[in-house]
């Protein structure tokens, strides 16, 4: 059963067909959904992810989806920073770095979509001033945006 | 958004209500929070420039040293 109904779905192809400009690559960290369940690594919402991950992909052929196995990457995912899953990474035309981790549902399933058009035309809506003193950053910085469900 | 403008920036958003680890190691009550290099946290949503101004605070910007950068060390 689709997650997305028919008219998210039709809104979502059109949207994506009008402001996609590059290609857009969603790397999902997860548990694949035929491994078997492993005490403690036990992801609850992994399957939802990658099905979601899935219908969003298929809705647009500049959308590439990488689905990796978390436990079998795990070097490659430390490398990343990744240590939770399921554990989204966008890569387009971003200069720095932009990740979900957990499912993104509610309000940030609205997010992710945002950044998804950010990330494909490499330009934001920040204002003229916050990109001027973002691209003066002398020191890297990680922020870390937690969130709920709504 | 500030991570498609920086590469200094690493940006996650992070679904806390799975993972009650995190929530407890950052002493989430409230959301959203904002945690900016384990150093400066707010909660709630704030003005582009307020938060673009914390970030700077953390990360460091033009402002921060005057001393000349050019040059490979003292000239005299």
């Amino acid at each position: 059963m689709a997650l997305l109904s028919n008219a998210d779905r039709d809104y979502l192809a059109q949207l994506f067909a009008e402001r996609l400009v590059d290609p857009v690559k969603i790397r999902l960290y997860t548990q694949k959904l035929t491994q078997l369940s492993i005490p403690g690594y036990d992801c609850a919402t992994c399957r939802e992810t990658n099905e979601l991950m899935e219908e969003l992909a298929s809705l647009s052929d500049k959308i590439e989806l990488e689905i990796l196995d978390f436990l079998q990457v795990r070097q490659q995912a430390a490398q990343e920073g990744i240590t939770e899953i399921p554990a989204i990474v966008l890569e387009g035309k971003n200069k720095g770095k932009v990740r979900f981790i957990g499912v993104p549902a509610g309000y940030e399933f609205a997010t992710l979509i945002e950044d998804l058009v950010d990330v494909s035309r490499g330009t934001t809506g920040l204002q003229p001033l916050s990109r001027e003193i973002l691209g003066k950053l002398a020191r890297p910085v990680h922020i870390q945006v937690f969130v709920t469900p709504t | 958004m500030m991570a498609v403008e920086s590469d200094k920036v690493t940006a996650d958003v992070i679904e806390v209500s799975e993972f009650p680890h995190i929530a407890q190691r950052y002493r989430i009550y409230a959301v959203p929070k904002i945690v900016i290099d384990e150093t400066l946290e707010f909660e709630g949503a704030r003005p582009e420039a307020a938060f673009v101004a914390a970030v700077e605070s953390v990360a460091g910007g033009p402002a921060e040293e005057d001393e000349p950068t050019s040059g490979d060390g003292p000239a005299s």
